[in-house]
């Protein structure tokens, strides 16, 4: 058996071994006919540029995605630096009329989406010739090895039950080399999804079979990242199953939030589409959806009829009263482990690194100020980009300029940098990259402005807690070892107090692995709900302290 | 001038006084101890060896909470007290004077005098040394077959250390014998049902369980570890490694020869005061000349530790507080089985006792009670497999409710993770095929559970 996991390990291996090989195995050739015709439809008009792309770049043999990225780089900055310069040089000529002509000629956005839009329909070579050989190559094996891995587990581990042995003698779950390995993997992978996806164009073509079931037309990066988010969870979910198959609570929650990424962040957004229907995730919900009152995104929602301002309704109570009502009555948890995304992700993928979250108090007092200043920066660009998107909707005519500065802060400036920061670099480069290291929940424990808004709501206004079972806690520390939101439970449950902490997004593993069944995540009422300090354990008749809560 | 209180050992018994009494004074406090610098979960060690968390996690605060709570903290052995001059000597380092001596000096395995017991390669469990030993006599996590140190094992003793002891060498393939005295596991407190449960769940988990046996001699082999042992029915079993597991004795070795007084622990009134003034005593060490009605001398286990530490500091503090402590309760775990124990539930019942017994078809569950027969008052509850809520357990004891109340309000006290499934109809239907009670359950009531209606 053991022998029949290592070849499964080994085949995970070799297939994430292909998949890395892919971006460099298979090459580029940009036509004559791409360039002209994107620069046409993109109303690009420098001549400077399309006469270098025509000359440098169309025709070209590129034998990898980094060397075709590299050379449309130069080609586009180095044009953009010459009409810069000319306008620079009108201007001090004060040829008004000269410089804005030429401020035409600079491209606008980045090279980095311009390369990608030129290269996605250029592929050549291996990869972009067998799509469905490589999609199997990495994505099939893949999933079928570790499939065999996971499910052989049902008989390696023996009797249903809490099996966490090994995890800090184990290489990838005690920050071995695999794990960081797999954390410069996961690190990488973010950076060129969301900075140069078109590096990662490869990867793009593996899934382009998929994509044609919903219609086709090629595969963005956001495609390949939703497939392989939902890949991943899929694997890591029955993973999850397998493991904790003498908990309901455990198998529930994950059929859950899986159900709840492939269904709505996945198949809905791919199918509405095909419909003419915005595809949206309709339970992303704003502030963790922080582009939910950008300009485009409020426009493209009342442009598209009935079920556009149907979405639009919903997003706004979804956020503003379904939220706070429902973690009312069942805590942050219906939402962080059982539908959002990012934690399905920690719950499943993240699982086998809940264990190194930071139990500190320092990490805690760190925790506190910077998950309530995101949710503040969240707000205030929601009112400047919402300002914006009001303009937009009320007085589209009105000058740019003036629709996006409010109090002499533009809202485009507000949100390239929260996007930048709290969009990109927190929550995926840091919140999923640093998994093997910092732990499963770095994002929903420090940024998730959600989290830390329904936080609030916990904390002060629910039904939810987790009880503590009177006098049986014997102090062992699993609980706070195995809380992904470096919560340390021992410190409450040693001393007989519920656990009503805003982080808590309920996973349940505590009361799982809690060997004296000291721990239960439940809803009653609020009557009592945050322990008295009681200084005094149940089971001790001498004193009678709080004798007002103890006699009723 | 401050009063210095010194607590020797910083178990859970001495390290709960320590901060009861900051929690009520501003006393100089000490905690003495030589195992280690500071308080860990001694029930937690098992947890080390297989790889669930690391030392650290076992401490249950941060390092700095000493310094904060202004607890001293010393690093050492103790060698000599002597109770006129009220001073410490410690092994390597500074004589330490007190005013009060708190001493929780815990326990350590019992040995009982078997032939070949202090060889290499046999060690009980109970402190961090001994986890250290073991990982020294044993090989690390994920060695090879072919270069495993250790092949099989042998625990003497079937309680919960044992029973500890070979999961965690289960974990580093290591195949285990279990030698036990009784012909049922962990036969001096658990009633036949539960003993039979627990067996079998031990045998699943390839444990090669003997009952009836007892350990003979232990051999040394060549290189002068152990090579084999013999059971007194002249049965060999080749063995790398000895755990001794058959109960604990007080830990009061240092101790003898002086003025304290003592028998197998360190004798105490109600109140922890030993026979010199100004010394107490609590924890496993301890050994009361008159035990609480209903309850043994010494009981040692940490939920005592942690009552009498919080019940001395209150006295130390002068507030003097005899050692009353409620409704007994213990938990365990056995491999994957939980066990919670309330009020009493022993081996057998006594005089007028009754029992109703439960168990699930998959042989995994099982609930037991026992009550007066002649009365209906509930006395006590076994239950493997299934979490209670001790504080509805607790007043129900402490109501002196009948059997019949207590079946019927299971849903209160049932504590089970939410989605598991609940097996209370079939235990009160159980109930009412087995006895001559005829009772209905009763839906779950949080104003119950919470005490807002009775």
């Amino acid at each position: 058996m053991k022998k029949i996991q290592l070849i499964a390990i080994t085949l995970f291996a070799i297939t994430m071994v292909a998949f890395v090989s892919s971006l460099f195995i298979s090459g580029f050739q940009v036509s004559n006919e791409t360039i002209s015709s994107h620069l046409d439809s993109k109303g690009m008009k420098s001549e400077i540029l399309k006469e270098r792309l025509l000359n440098e770049v169309a025709g070209v043999e590129f034998s990898n995605s980094f060397s075709a990225t590299g050379k449309i780089r130069s080609v586009f900055i180095e044009s953009n630096a010459i009409h810069e310069a000319n306008v620079a040089e009108h201007r001090s000529n004060k040829a008004w009329d000269k410089s804005n002509d030429e401020r035409q000629n600079i491209a606008k956005g980045n090279y980095r989406d311009f390369a990608y839009d030129l290269m996605k329909p250029s592929g050549n070579g291996h990869v972009h010739e067998n799509k469905g050989l490589w999609l199997f190559l990495t994505f099939g094996l893949a999933s079928i090895a570790s499939l065999i891995f996971i499910l052989i587990n049902l008989k390696v581990l023996g009797p249903a039950g809490i099996k966490n042995t090994g995890i800090y003698f184990e290489n990838n779950t005690s920050k071995g080399w695999i794990a960081w390995v797999t954390f410069s993997f996961l690190v990488l992978f973010y950076i060129g999804l969301y900075f140069f996806p078109s590096v990662i164009i490869n990867w793009t073509y593996i899934v382009d079979p998929v994509k044609d079931v919903f219609g086709g037309g090629g595969a963005s990066q956001w495609f390949l990242y939703g497939l392989l988010y939902c890949t991943a969870m899929s694997i890591m979910g029955i993973r999850m199953i397998v493991k904790y198959r003498h908990n309901k609570y455990q198998i529930v929650r994950t059929i859950s939030v899986v159900f709840f990424q492939v269904v709505f962040a996945f198949l809905l957004v791919e199918i509405l589409p095909m419909f003419g229907l915005p595809g949206v995730d309709l339970k992303s919900a704003w502030p963790l959806d922080y582009d939910f009152l950008f300009d485009w995104n409020v426009t493209n929602l009342l442009a598209n009829g009935h079920f556009g301002k149907f979405v639009f309704v919903w997003g706004i109570s979804l956020s503003l009263v379904i939220i706070p009502v429902m973690v009312y009555f069942y805590g942050k948890r219906w939402y962080c482990s059982w539908v959002c995304g990012c934690g399905g992700l920690a719950e499943t993928l993240g699982d086998p690194y809940r264990q190194h979250s930071d139990k500190t108090v320092k990490a805690w007092k760190f925790e506190r100020y910077i998950i309530h200043f995101v949710l503040l920066f969240a707000v205030f660009m929601t009112i400047w980009t919402g300002y914006t998107s009001y303009q937009q909707v009320y007085h589209p005519d009105m000058d740019y300029n003036d629709k996006v500065t409010l109090l002499g802060i533009s809202s485009d400036t507000i949100r390239s940098w929260y996007g930048f920061l709290i969009g990109s670099i927190f929550s995926g480069v840091i919140g999923t990259g640093f998994y093997p290291i910092f732990g499963n929940r770095v994002w929903c424990r420090f940024g998730c402005p959600l989290a830390a808004y329904m936080g609030l709501v916990q904390r002060f206004k629910s039904r939810f807690r987790i009880t503590t079972n009177g006098g049986q806690c014997i102090s062992c520390g699993n609980c706070s070892t195995y809380c992904e939101q470096g919560i340390d439970v021992r410190a409450y449950a040693q001393k007989g107090q519920n656990i009503v902490r805003s982080s808590c997004v309920g996973c349940g593993v505590c009361a799982a692995v809690c060997p004296r069944g000291v721990l239960k995540l439940e809803n009653g009422p609020e009557f009592n709900r945050i322990s008295p300090d009681n200084p005094i354990v149940l089971g001790n008749e001498a004193f009678t302290l709080n004798s007002d809560i103890t006699d009723r | 001038m401050q009063e210095h209180i010194v607590i020797i050992g910083n178990g859970i018994s001495g390290v709960t006084c320590a901060r009861h009494i900051r929690k009520r004074s501003d006393s100089k406090i000490t905690i003495i101890s030589g195992e280690t610098k500071h308080f860990f979960s001694r029930t937690a060690l098992m947890y080390v060896y297989m790889g669930h968390m690391k030392f650290e996690h076992t401490k249950p605060y941060e390092d700095h909470f000493w310094e904060k709570n202004r607890i001293d903290l010393v690093h050492g052995f103790v060698e000599d007290i002597s109770y006129g001059t009220k001073t410490l000597k410690i092994r390597s380092g500074e004589d330490v004077s007190y005013d009060k001596l708190v001493l929780a000096v815990g326990s350590k395995p019992n040995k009982f005098g078997w032939t070949g017991q202090d060889l290499p390669g046999v060690q009980g469990l109970y402190s961090y040394q001994d986890l250290e030993l073991l990982e020294q006599n044993t090989h690390p996590y994920g060695t090879p077959e072919n270069k495993q140190r250790v092949k099989r094992a042998v625990i003497v003793g079937g309680g919960l250390i044992g029973v500890e002891l070979a999961e965690m060498l289960v974990t580093r393939n290591i195949k285990v014998t279990f030698l036990v005295r009784e012909n049922k596991f962990w036969g001096n407190v658990l009633p036949k049902g539960e003993g039979e449960l627990v067996k079998r769940h031990i045998i699943e988990h390839h444990i090669d369980l003997k009952l009836e046996s007892e350990l003979d001699v232990i051999h040394a082999g060549e290189d002068g570890k152990v090579s084999h042992i013999m059971t007194k029915s002249g049965e060999r079993i080749d063995c790398e490694l000895v755990g001794l597991t058959a109960g604990v004795s007080p830990n009061v070795e240092f101790l003898k020869g002086g003025d304290l007084a003592l028998q197998r622990g360190i004798i105490i009134n109600q109140y922890f005061e030993t026979n010199q003034k100004g010394v107490y005593a609590i924890g496993d060490c301890a050994q009361f000349d008159e035990p609480v009605v209903g309850r043994r001398n010494m009981e040692q286990v940490w939920y005592t530790g942690r009552i009498m530490g919080e019940t001395l500091a209150a006295t130390l503090c002068g507030e003097k507080t005899k050692y009353n402590p409620g409704h007994w309760f213990n938990s365990a775990k056995f491999f994957d089985i939980e066990y919670q124990t309330y009020g009493w539930v022993f081996a057998n019942n006594s005089e007028g006792e009754k029992s109703f017994y439960w168990e699930h078809e998959k042989g995994k569950m099982c609930m037991h009670f026992v009550y007066e027969e002649s009365t209906g008052k509930f006395l006590g509850l076994n239950t493997f497999g299934i979490r209670m809520r001790h504080e509805v357990i607790n007043d129900q004891l402490n109501h002196e409710r009948s059997i019949d109340y207590v079946i019927s309000h299971l849903a209160d006290a049932n504590f089970d993770p939410e989605f598991y499934t609940l097996h209370e109809p079939e235990i009160v239907a159980a109930f009412n095929s087995q006895t001559k009670y005829k009772v209905q359950l009763k839906k779950k009531s949080w104003k119950r559970i919470l005490r807002l209606s009775k």
